[in-house]
């Protein structure tokens, strides 16, 4: 990241830890603490299933709430305050502001993540008094959905460049929930034998982000191995698609009149 | 003579109004002017006139629908323009979150400055403004005054050549009004250029090498506000005092004002002389007599009246 991207995603993070979005790990860890306990006293021997599947679906749904509602805000929020006014004064280029923006929301995110995962570790080495080297496939999911965020914020933002705060949280949530369905989407599309219909099946299929791949936590529950393919497959995904939302986003800011 | 400061040239700005967009709507029409390097230059008009449109254009913060603009020779899509002026914008607002301190190393980072001159520019521009002692209050503690000041403070932390201030006085109690003006004066002893807009006239006659006046998008007059004003004296002042038991002349029964204990009537030059032996007469107390000439203020207000009679919207449904 060049240094200008850098100066506002600091600023960015800075914004989130002061305005107290990290108070979230406090509902995480008394949910954590609760759970274990339950856990502890309910059930024998799944005890390690359902911390792992609790802990990484909270962690999912936290990030994705925090993803979505700061993501939708990064950009409306600066200019309704005006705020942008006189940073784009300064020798700040569009672009450099928006990829600021994405990545000081994507550190803030990877943090709350990391502290998260170490709750979750807390918790399971509460319940299970040990750790298993299967237990590596959580910090697989935990990446996977770390990857998942990254593709949602940069979604969040593209909407947030043309629309109000509210459209792009519709937007944006209805693009993550037709990704989740995606591969079904195609399916259903070839059971149709109509070539149109097919055709916009195929296409809705390639254009919407794929995030049924990046749900590996049942897997990690079951203490399944991941294999590195996927690791590598994802990974690049995430980074080409990260890549294209935010070049879209920047075309469509860069022509904005701020009024 | 070197490149001017700012070079504006048949800028135009519609903006698509309406549910689908379709009408247009002109709040710039066809501005041209040339500030020139250490002027102090005054844009004056009414809300709406189109001075806030123009500084928008200038910071690219909304593009031009025609013409052009060179700030110190460099297009204003040019980015390296920005390293070279600072802008305040109307009634500004910053991360309330950071204090005023932390603001401006923030802006200062944007200009490439190493850790320590930060530190070193940050103090002497807080201390400039006033705000030496308001360093490290969170700006969501500011009063409007003091957001002002630091408004003021980021537009010139990275020393810019040419400044755009938007209504720099607007807000400001009359002391604050003062420091913004020794501000403006201080840059330009500098050799600065400061282009503000106001609708504060006074501020404009007291500051400004030349002004332009705009008036519904459109450019309505550029110059010195001398020039820009006739200095035609139109009448005379007088303000005088009544001495106990003595009646005001008949005369000026109908023209004169009571101040307190005093009067004060405006009179053609040519009746000068008979009113002051009327108030001879009745021995009344002279305290001053002064030409009265138009004030960029009279200017104005003649100008906002003569288009309220004769309205030709700037370009209503103009593409």
């Amino acid at each position: 990241m060049s240094a200008i991207p850098a100066v506002v995603a600091i600023n960015t993070f800075r914004e989130a830890v002061r305005d107290r979005v990290l108070y979230n790990l406090i509902f995480f860890a008394l949910m954590m603490i609760g759970a274990s306990i339950l856990v502890g006293e309910i059930s024998i021997g799944i005890s390690r299933l359902v911390i792992i599947n609790l802990g990484l679906s909270a962690i999912s749904i936290f990030g994705l709430v925090m993803a979505i509602f700061i993501g939708v805000g990064l950009v409306s929020k600066e200019i309704e305050k005006r705020t942008l006014y006189t940073l784009l004064s300064k020798p700040v280029r569009r672009w450099e502001f928006l990829v600021g923006k994405f990545g000081g929301l994507l550190l803030t995110l990877t943090v709350n993540t990391i502290l998260m995962t170490l709750g979750l570790a807390a918790a399971l080495y509460y319940v299970s008094r040990n750790f298993l080297r299967a237990d590596a496939s959580v910090l697989v999911a935990v990446y996977f959905i770390l990857l998942e965020l990254a593709l949602v914020t940069a979604l969040a933002l593209f909407f947030s460049c043309f629309s109000s705060p509210m459209l792009s949280t519709l937007f944006t949530l209805g693009v993550y929930v037709s990704g989740i369905f995606s591969k079904d989407i195609r399916d259903i599309g070839m059971l149709t034998r109509n070539p149109a219909m097919q055709a916009a099946a195929q296409v809705l299929y390639y254009v919407l982000p794929n995030f049924h791949n990046f749900n590996t936590i049942t897997a990690a529950a079951h203490g399944e191995s991941i294999p590195l393919s996927l690791i590598w497959q994802n990974t690049a995904y995430a980074a080409l698609y990260v890549m294209l939302v935010l070049i879209a986003a920047s075309a469509v800011f860069s022509g904005r009149d701020l009024k | 003579m070197g490149t001017p400061a700012i070079e504006i040239e048949g800028l135009t700005k519609d903006y698509a109004v309406g549910f689908w967009r379709k009408r247009m709507r002109r709040s710039l029409d066809n501005l041209t002017l040339q500030v020139e390097e250490g002027e102090a230059f005054g844009f004056l008009g009414p809300n709406g006139a189109g001075k806030t449109t123009t500084l928008k254009l200038l910071m690219s913060l909304v593009f031009p629908s025609a013409g052009t603009a060179r700030v110190r020779g460099r297009s204003i899509d040019d980015v390296r323009m920005h390293r070279e002026i600072g802008y305040l914008p109307e009634q500004p607002y910053f991360y309330d979150y950071l204090t005023a301190r932390e603001l401006l190393d923030y802006y200062a980072r944007f200009f490439g400055y190493p850790l320590a001159e930060r530190r070193q520019r940050v103090t002497r521009f807080l201390e400039r403004v006033g705000l030496a002692d308001a360093g490290d209050v969170q700006l969501r503690k500011f009063s409007k005054g003091m957001l002002q000041r630091v408004g003021i403070a980021q537009a010139i932390v990275h020393d810019p050549q040419v400044i755009f201030l938007d209504e720099p006085m607007s807000g400001l109690d009359p002391v604050g009004r003062r420091e913004v003006r020794d501000i403006i004066l201080d840059l330009k002893r500098q050799g600065r250029t400061v282009f503000f807009s106001t609708h504060i006239l006074s501020d404009a006659e007291m500051l400004c090498d030349r002004v332009a006046v705009l008036l519904g998008g459109k450019l309505q007059g550029v110059g010195a506000p001398g020039e820009i004003v006739s200095m035609e004296v139109y009448g005379m002042e007088l303000f005088f005092e009544m001495r106990p038991g003595f009646l005001l002349p008949t005369a000026l029964a109908g023209s004169a004002t009571k101040i307190g204990e005093r009067y004060r009537v405006e009179v053609p030059e040519v009746q000068l002389y008979p009113v002051l032996e009327q108030l001879r007469n009745c021995q009344a107390r002279i305290l001053s007599v002064a030409p009265l000439r138009p004030t960029l203020e009279d200017y104005f207000l003649k100008l906002v009246a003569r288009d309220k009679a004769d309205p030709h919207p700037a370009g209503e449904g103009a593409r």
